[in-house]
C-alpha cells in the first residue's frame, strides 16, 4: 500500500508500552463536536451538535447520523471524512453479510467487523489511524443496543455514553440521569438536554442532528420539525 | 437424471482397458455421467413438528459396489441435518467444509445457525463454485424457530428449492418423486412419517440399481433424534 518506503506501520510503541498515534486520533476526536447516545427500554436515540463553520453553509446538505442498514445507525465525533469511509465499509460489509445468509447483520457482528477495520489501519503500511470515534446504536434480536468504537478498535457496550469536547460534562449528566427502566422519549429528552448543557449559544431544529430506533426497528433521522417538536417538549 | 444406467457409449480410441480390468465401460465418468457415478438416494419430509431425512446406504464406482455403510446424511448442529447425493468425494469435502463454516458461526455469532440461514449459505458456497461445481445435489432439513420444520433442495450450482411437503435427490429421485408423492400425507406424527419415508426410500431404490444396500432414516423431534438403519433389497 502506498510507496514502498512507507511499507511499514506508522503506529509503533513508544516506550512506555502506548501506541501514541492513537492517543493522537483520540485527541482529534476529543475535540470534535460532541456527540452521545442512550440506550431505553425500548429503543436507542443517538444525537450530535451540527455546528457548521459559516451560516451560509446549507445544513441540509450535512447529514452526521448515517444509517448502516436499516436498523442499525451510526454518529461519530472527530474527523467527518474518516466517518464517510468507515460508513462505506461498515455498509459494504453488512451487506455482504446478507448477501451470504440472506439475514440482516447482527448488531454486535457489524461492530465487530468495523472495529477490526480500524484496528488494521493501526497495524498496516503506510496508513493513519481514523480520527473517529463512533457510537453505533441497532434494534436487532437482542434488543436495542449502543456501542462505542474507538481509533484503536476497541468497542464497548454502553448503555449510555458521550464523545467530543463535552465528553466529561455530558458523561456526568447522563449517569444522573440515566434509569434501567427508560422509556425512548425520556431518552430522547434526556438527550436533548445534554446536549443543551454543553452547547455554546442557542441550540435549535437545526443545529443538533438525532437519530432513534423504536421497537419498529427502523432507523429514522429525525427531520427538523420533529425535533423542533421535542426540542418544545423539553422547554 | 436416469434411472436406469445407459447402454455402454462407444470406445474412445484413447483409453483402452488392460484384460481383467475392473472397469465396466473403460472410461473416467464424462460430465453427464458424473452424477451417476457413485450411486445416491436422499430424501427428506415434513411431519407436525418434526422431520424426517433419509439416504441409502450404497457407495459404488459404477456398477461396482464398493461400500454399504457409506453415510450421505450429516449432522450440522442437534436440528439441522443436511443429505448430500452425488459424488461422493464432493459430498464429504463440501460437508467438511459447511461444518467448517458452521463452526466459526457459531464460535463468532454464539448461536447454531437457523436453517434458512444455512440454506443460504449453502447456496451462496455452491455458486461460488459456478464454473467449476461441487456435483452434489443437497438436501437440507431442520427445525427453525420455534421448532416449525424446514426443508428444502437445491442443485448442484445452488439454485434453491423450498417445498412445504418433501424433497428429494439423487439417481433415484424420479421413483423417489413418485412415491413421496403417492404416499406422503401432511401433518404425520414422527412414528407414522418413519414409517412412509422409509417405505418411500425402499421402494423407490429397489428400483434404481445405482442406489440401495439398506437404508439410514432419521427422525428429528425438538425433543429426541431417533435413527434408524433399514433392510431394502440387498442388491
Amino acid at each position: 500500500m502506498g510507496d514502498s518506503q512507507y511499507s511499514f506501520s506508522l503506529t509503533t510503541f513508544s516506550p512506555s508500552g502506548k501506541l501514541v498515534q492513537i492517543e493522537h486520533a483520540l485527541t482529534a476526536v476529543g475535540s470534535g463536536q460532541t456527540s452521545l447516545g442512550i440506550k431505553a427500554a425500548n429503543g436507542v436515540v443517538i444525537a450530535t451538535e451540527k455546528k457548521l463553520p459559516s451560516i451560509l453553509v446549507d445544513e441540509t446538505s450535512v447529514q452526521k447520523i448515517q444509517a448502516l442498514t436499516p436498523n442499525i445507525g451510526v454518529v461519530y465525533s472527530g474527523m467527518g471524512p474518516d466517518f464517510r469511509v468507515l460508513v462505506r465499509k461498515s455498509r459494504k460489509q453488512a451487506q455482504q453479510y446478507y448477501r451470504l445468509y440472506k439475514e440482516h447483520i447482527p448488531v454486535t457482528q457489524l461492530v465487530r467487523e468495523t472495529a477490526a477495520v480500524m484496528q488494521e489501519f493501526t497495524q498496516s503500511g503506510g496508513v493513519r489511524p481514523f480520527g473517529v470515534s463512533l457510537l453505533i446504536a441497532g434494534y436487532d434480536d437482542n434488543g436495542p443496543q449502543l456501542y462505542q468504537v474507538d481509533p484503536s478498535g476497541s468497542y464497548f457496550s454502553w448503555k449510555a455514553s458521550a464523545m467530543g469536547k463535552n465528553v466529561s460534562n455530558a458523561k456526568t449528566f447522563l449517569e444522573k440521569r440515566y434509569t434501567e427502566d427508560m422509556e425512548l422519549d425520556d431518552a430522547i429528552h434526556t438527550a436533548i438536554l445534554t446536549l443543551k448543557e454543553g452547547y455554546e449559544g442557542q441550540i435549535s431544529s437545526n443545529n443538533i442532528e438525532i437519530g432513534i430506533l423504536r421497537a419498529d426497528r427502523e432507523f429514522k433521522v429525525l427531520s427538523p420539525a420533529e425535533i423542533k417538536d421535542f426540542l418544545e417538549e423539553v422547554e | 437424471m436416469s434411472v436406469s444406467p445407459r447402454p455402454p457409449p462407444p470406445r474412445s480410441p484413447g483409453f483402452l482397458p488392460r484384460p481383467g480390468s475392473r472397469i465396466p465401460y473403460g472410461f473416467a465418468p464424462c460430465p453427464s455421467q458424473i452424477f451417476e457415478y457413485n450411486g445416491s438416494a436422499v430424501v427428506a419430509m415434513v411431519g407436525k413438528n418434526c422431520f424426517a431425512i433419509a439416504s441409502d446406504r450404497r457407495l459404488g464406482v459404477q456398477l461396482q459396489t464398493i461400500a454399504t455403510d457409506f453415510q450421505r446424511v450429516f449432522k450440522i448442529h442437534d436440528k439441522l441435518y443436511i443429505g448430500l447425493s452425488g459424488l461422493a468425494t464432493d459430498a464429504q469435502t463440501l460437508y467438511q467444509r459447511l461444518v467448517f463454516r458452521h463452526k466459526l458461526y457459531q464460535l463468532r455469532e454464539e448461536r447454531d445457525m437457523k436453517p434458512e440461514t444455512f440454506a443460504s449459505l449453502v447456496s451462496a458456497l455452491l455458486y461460488e463454485k459456478r464454473f467449476g461445481p461441487y456435483f452434489c445435489q443437497p438436501v437440507i432439513a431442520g427445525l427453525g424457530d420455534d421448532d416449525v420444520p424446514f426443508i428444502c433442495t437445491m442443485d448442484f450450482i445452488g439454485a434453491k428449492e423450498l417445498a412445504k411437503d418433501f424433497v428429494v435427490s439423487g439417481t433415484a429421485s424420479e421413483s423417489l418423486y413418485g412415491a413421496c408423492e403417492s404416499m406422503y400425507k401432511p401433518n404425520m406424527e414422527p412414528d407414522e412419517l418413519f414409517e412412509t419415508i422409509s417405505q418411500a426410500l425402499s421402494s423407490s431404490v429397489d428400483r434404481d440399481c445405482l442406489s440401495g444396500w439398506g437404508g439410514y432414516v432419521l427422525i428429528v423431534t425438538p425433543t429426541e433424534v431417533r435413527e434408524h438403519v433399514i433392510k431394502t433389497r440387498m442388491d
